[in-house]
């Protein structure tokens, strides 16, 4: 695989907005995602990253706009619809099921996944910190193990796309560098990654390209080997503008 | 007064009302759903097997299998219909729908099969006994009505950890949202609920219309020993459901032995009881606990 040159869009988002009831949440958001790539998604809380994500998840209806997928357009389909096709969201705040153990948790997300890549001994491989609670009530965990069982429900539904929201919340450093360096393990197998991240160091450093979203628009979008950190930091406090 | 015998009578009725009140724990613990009409829908159940077993000239056990069918599916249309869309229109909704079919089955019954009371032809078994000692007699009936609802509850209880129709299920009731975010197709799990619900519904109208007689206003009365099945055993606890009903059962006869005015009222005296002792009920889940409480899942 050269990683010079961008592969084909995997994900191509038009002139999206969301609402919620009378609050527009997303104002003609259109963000490409290519293959094989890691998208990493900043903005001030409230910029709109999280609505962005669960749009494309299915999760939120789009008003206007188009979410176009590995080549069809799945603008109006269902979560599970989604999920079949390789569209898998870790959300935030982990939201795992409290009363079902940390397996059948990982059972749950393979409901509707897109091939049996993913089986539980590959999934344990990858999080050797969550195979031996596999039997614990998910609500029993600490909180990078929570989110290790989040991560792992997610990659159940043997995802091509990947999308994270705020995996490092609330974390210890030394947790989130250990899913950091999952997440590159993942990468090198050929998934495609999106993820929202408030540590703009870290998000530059495991991503190779960036969207800054500014009060629901998008304020910037390149490769992080073309921008600066201080022209990240201005597009996400918004100055300069015109 | 043989106390030994009442109590033994006693857990065999509880197995009835724990029967009525698994749907109804069910419904609630995944669909968020207080059925007002689960009651009626049982006493449905039994003039359907009126009906089936009237015109076949059997017994009403020989029709059971189509009559279950047809109650899985009615519960289904009722999901599909009626409770699904009242759902989207938040929490009240779903009350004030089910508290409506509840008034027009009552009604609807009252026109099509008058007010007169019925009985259920329970065949040989309606009437046959077996003593233990000399003063314990067990009806047949009773104790098959006992062990169906222990089968049943057993079998949902087991279906619901065990499979993968279970883990969505048990999923859905934790956090509907997420649950259709991680891929469960929430509409086909809470349809088969709803089917299952009202089947077992209709199986405890069964045991209810051939141990006794029924008419179409029977169905308040169930639904209150139900309920009270339910919040005494614990909200989403099947087993607690099961000792609740029992603890129905047994409080009835006991105090019946001593006074048949007083045995009902000992029953709902019990419900305010555990009300008031332990609000969560006996054999809450702790998420259930929680929910009551109104704080969300461990951050």
């Amino acid at each position: 695989m050269t990683d010079a040159q961008p592969g084909p869009p995997l994900l191509e988002i038009t002139d999206l907005d969301v609402f919620y009831g009378d609050f527009q949440a997303l104002f003609g958001v259109s963000v490409s995602v290519t293959q094989g790539g890691a998208t990493a998604l900043v903005g001030a809380n409230g910029a709109g990253k999280t609505t962005l994500l669960r749009t494309i998840a299915g999760a939120q209806a789009a008003a206007s706009g188009s979410v176009r997928y590995d080549g069809s357009d799945i603008t109006a389909a269902p979560p599970h619809r989604r999920i079949s096709r390789g569209i898998a969201l870790v959300p935030e705040g982990r939201k795992l099921f409290p009363s079902l153990t940390v397996e059948e948790n990982i059972q749950v997300g393979a409901a509707a996944a897109a091939s049996d890549a993913w089986p539980l001994d590959r999934i344990y491989g990858a999080f050797p910190m969550i195979a031996t609670r596999r039997k614990q009530r998910a609500s029993t965990l600490s909180g990078g193990e929570q989110q290790a069982v989040a991560i792992a429900r997610a990659l159940a539904a043997a995802p091509a796309l990947l999308l994270l929201d705020e995996i490092s919340l609330g974390l210890a450093p030394l947790v989130v560098g250990e899913l950091y360096e999952t997440l590159a393990g993942l990468r090198s197998t050929g998934a495609t990654l999106m993820i929202v991240e408030q540590d703009l160091r870290r998000a530059m450093d495991a991503c190779d390209s960036l969207v800054c979203l500014l009060e629901g628009r998008v304020a910037l979008a390149a490769p992080v080997t073309s921008v600066s950190r201080d022209e990240v930091v201005a597009a996400y406090f918004g100055e300069g503008r015109s | 007064m043989n106390w030994v015998n009442s109590v033994i009578q006693g857990m065999l009725l509880g197995g009835q009302y724990a029967l009525i009140a698994c749907g109804l724990s069910l419904t609630f613990g995944v669909m968020r759903i207080v059925n007002l009409a689960h009651g009626d829908l049982a006493v449905c159940g039994a003039y359907l097997g009126l009906v089936l077993s009237s015109a076949f000239g059997v017994p009403v056990w020989v029709t059971l299998p189509l009559l279950l069918p047809v109650a899985f599916a009615a519960g289904l249309a009722l999901q599909v219909l009626l409770f699904g869309r009242a759902l989207r229109h938040g929490v009240l909704a779903p009350v004030l729908v089910t508290f409506g079919l509840s008034i027009m089955i009552e009604n609807l019954l009252q026109v099509a099969a008058t007010s007169d009371p019925r009985g259920l032809n329970g065949g040989a078994l309606a009437l046959a006994s077996f003593h233990i000692g000399s003063s314990i007699t067990v009806s047949w009936l009773f104790l098959t009505a006992f062990l169906t609802a222990c089968g049943v509850l057993s079998a949902l209880q087991l279906t619901l950890s065990f499979t993968s129709w279970g883990r969505q299920v048990r999923a859905t009731s934790d956090d509907l949202d997420t649950a259709r975010l991680v891929g469960v197709r929430v509409r086909p799990v809470f349809a088969t609920v709803a089917g299952i619900a009202v089947a077992t519904a209709a199986l405890a109208g069964v045991f209810i219309g051939t141990i006794g007689t029924f008419d179409p206003l029977t169905g308040t009365n169930v639904l209150i020993f139900a309920f009270e099945a339910v919040v005494i055993g614990g909200i989403g606890s099947l087993w607690g459901t099961l000792v609740g009903g029992m603890a129905l059962g047994v409080t009835q006869v006991v105090v019946g032995e001593v006074n048949q005015a007083y045995a009902v009222l000992a029953v709902n005296l019990l419900f305010l009881a555990v009300l008031t002792v332990r609000p969560g009920g006996l054999f809450t889940s702790h998420q259930a606990v929680r929910e009551l409480q109104g704080e969300g899942a461990p951050g």
